[in-house]
C-alpha cells in the first residue's frame, strides 16, 4: 500500500463514518483502532438517529443534528452499495418524546418554543418546525397496541428523528470503507503522534506510519492524544446502562423517550448518564431505574422478561455539544468527537471528511471549536 | 424418543400443556415432561420461528423457555411440576397487549 493520505485514530462510529467519508471521496487512508476491550461507545450505543430536544443555546447543534438527520437516507443508499447491502434496519416514521403529568408537558413545549426560537434567530431560512406538541389522545393514537400509565400527559413527535441498528452500522461502515481499499488495522493502540516535515508520524505498539494528515477520532482516549499537539479537547467518559427485554411482537411504531423496538422484536431500554469515570459496571439500582420509568410509560411492559443488561461510556464534552477542531500549530491535524455518532455519521461521511480532506473545516463547523471551553472565554 | 425409568413410588400430577390435560411424574421437571410430550419441543423461536427442544438440561442454554402459568419465557428445567399447572409452547412472538 502506498503511503495513507490521511491517518484516522479510532475505528467506532466516528471515526469509521469519516474513514468512509474520506475513502468514498478517493482518499487512501489508514484506519487504526484499539483492542476489543478498550471502552467503545460504539458498541454499547442505543442506536437512535435523533433530533428533537438537542442543542439549546447551541443552534449550531441543531442545525448539524437536523442536517445530518436529512443526509441519512442518501448516506445509507450509498453505504449499502458499497458494502454488499448489510441490513442495518434504518427507520425514520419520527420520534417520540414523552411528558409526564401537566407540568412535565408544560417544560417540554417550553424547551421546544426556545428551541425553535433560537434555531429561527440563528437562520431564518432554516423552515418550518419538524415538531409537533400532542395530547395524551393523540399520542394514544399513534401508539394504538400500547395502553399508556396514568401519568402519561403527552409527547412532542418530531417527524425527523428515527432509528438503525448501531452495531450493523459500525460493521457496514468498516465493510464499506475496506470496500473501497481503506485500510483498517484492529488491535492498534496509538500511543504517540509526531508532527515532522510535511505531515506527521504515528506510533503504536505495531508500528509507525506517516501520513500528511491525521484525524483523532478515539473517543475518551482523544484527549490525551489531542494534548501532544497541543489541543485541549475537554472530552470525558458517561456512562449509560440499557435494558434489553426478550423479543416481542411490534408495540412501538417509534422511538419513544428512551425505549426502541428493534427490527428483531425486542426493546431496548435506555439510558442512564453517570459521571462515573472509567468504570462499566452495571448497577440494580440502574436497572430498578430504568424498569419503573418503562412500567410508567406503559403497565403492560411488566410482563416482559428482560435479557440483557449492559453498561458502556459515552464521550461528552462540557456543552454536550460536538468538537470539531484542526491545530493551529499543526495544521493537518484534526480532532472530531461528539456524543450523537450515530446521529451524526451522514454529516460526518458526507460533510466533514471533505472538508478534512480540502484541509480546511468550512464556517458550518467553526462553532464547534474547542476555543468555546477555554476559561478565557466563559468567563 | 424419551420415556420416565419406572419408578412405581412416584405419584401422576396432572398438569396442562397447551391447554391439553397431561400426566407428569411428582419430581419432574417441566423441561422432561415436553422431552415426553409430542412433538418434544419448548417453543418455536420468535423470529425464524424454529422448533427448539430442552438441551442442556441445566439452566444454561434457555433454549427450554416456555409459557409457565402465564409467566412467560420460564426455563423450564429449572422448575418442577405442580398440579394443575397450565404450559403453553409459545410460537411467534409474544403479545403482550390483549
Amino acid at each position: 500500500m502506498r503511503e495513507p493520505d490521511t491517518i484516522v485514530i479510532g475505528a467506532g462510529t466516528v471515526g469509521a463514518a469519516i474513514a468512509w467519508g474520506l475513502a468514498r471521496g478517493g482518499q487512501q487512508v489508514l484506519v487504526l483502532d484499539g483492542g476489543d476491550t478498550d471502552f467503545r461507545a460504539a458498541r454499547a450505543n442505543f442506536g437512535l438517529v435523533w433530533v428533537q430536544g438537542k442543542g439549546p443555546g447551541m443552534p449550531a447543534y441543531q442545525r448539524l443534528t437536523r442536517q445530518s438527520a436529512d443526509l441519512w437516507p442518501a448516506f445509507l443508499r450509498d453505504l449499502a452499495e458499497v458494502s454488499g447491502g448489510v441490513q442495518v434496519d434504518y427507520e425514520r416514521r419520527g420520534g417520540i418524546a414523552l411528558t409526564f403529568g401537566d407540568t412535565g408537558h408544560d417544560q417540554r413545549r417550553a424547551l421546544i418554543a426556545r428551541l425553535e426560537a433560537e434555531r429561527l434567530a440563528d437562520d431564518p431560512a432554516s423552515g418550518a418546525t419538524d415538531i409537533e406538541m400532542i395530547d395524551r389522545r393523540a399520542l394514544q393514537g399513534l401508539l394504538p397496541d400500547l395502553p399508556l400509565g396514568a401519568t402519561v400527559s403527552g409527547a412532542s413527535f418530531c417527524w425527523r428523528d428515527g432509528h438503525v441498528n448501531p452495531l450493523h452500522l459500525l460493521a457496514s461502515l468498516h465493510a464499506g470503507f475496506q470496500r473501497l481499499g481503506g485500510d483498517l488495522r484492529g488491535n492498534t493502540r496509538v500511543s504517540a503522534i509526531r508532527p515532522e516535515a510535511g505531515g506527521f508520524a504515528v506510533t503504536s505498539d505495531r508500528g509507525t506510519w506517516r501520513a500528511a494528515r491525521v484525524v483523532i477520532a478515539a473517543g475518551i482516549a482523544s484527549p490525551a492524544l489531542a494534548r501532544q499537539l497541543g489541543l485541549e479537547v475537554p472530552i470525558r467518559a458517561e456512562r449509560g446502562q440499557v435494558l434489553v427485554t426478550q423479543r416481542i411482537a411490534p408495540v412501538l411504531p417509534y422511538p419513544c423517550s428512551g425505549l426502541r423496538q428493534t427490527a428483531d422484536g425486542t426493546i431496548m431500554i435506555g439510558a442512564t448518564k453517570e459521571n462515573v469515570g472509567e468504570d462499566v459496571s452495571t448497577s440494580v439500582r440502574a436497572s430498578g431505574w430504568l424498569a419503573r420509568k418503562t412500567v410508567d410509560i406503559s403497565p403492560d411492559f411488566a410482563r416482559l422478561q428482560l435479557v440483557r443488561h449492559w453498561s458502556g461510556l459515552r464521550s461528552l464534552s462540557p456543552d454536550g455539544c460536538p468538537v470539531y477542531v484542526q491545530s493551529a500549530d499543526h495544521p493537518g491535524a484534526f480532532v472530531a468527537g461528539c456524543h450523537s455518532g450515530v446521529t451524526l455519521a451522514a454529516v460526518h461521511a458526507a460533510r466533514l471528511a471533505p472538508a478534512i480532506a480540502s484541509g480546511t473545516l468550512s464556517p458550518a463547523f467553526d462553532p464547534f471549536h474547542n476555543r468555546r471551553f477555554h476559561v478565557q472565554a466563559a468567563s | 424418543m424419551f420415556k420416565p425409568l419406572a419408578d412405581p413410588a412416584r405419584r401422576a400430577v396432572p398438569v396442562f400443556v397447551d391447554g391439553v390435560e397431561t400426566p407428569a411424574q411428582e419430581g419432574e421437571t417441566v423441561a422432561a415432561l415436553l422431552l415426553r410430550v409430542p412433538p418434544h419441543i419448548a417453543r418455536h423461536t420468535p423470529v425464524q420461528e424454529t422448533p427448539r427442544a430442552p438441551y442442556c438440561l441445566m439452566g444454561v442454554c434457555f433454549d427450554c423457555l416456555a409459557t409457565v402459568d402465564g409467566e412467560t419465557s420460564v426455563q423450564t428445567c429449572l422448575v418442577e411440576v405442580r398440579p394443575g399447572m397450565r404450559i403453553e409452547r409459545p410460537r411467534g412472538k409474544l403479545r403482550i397487549t390483549a
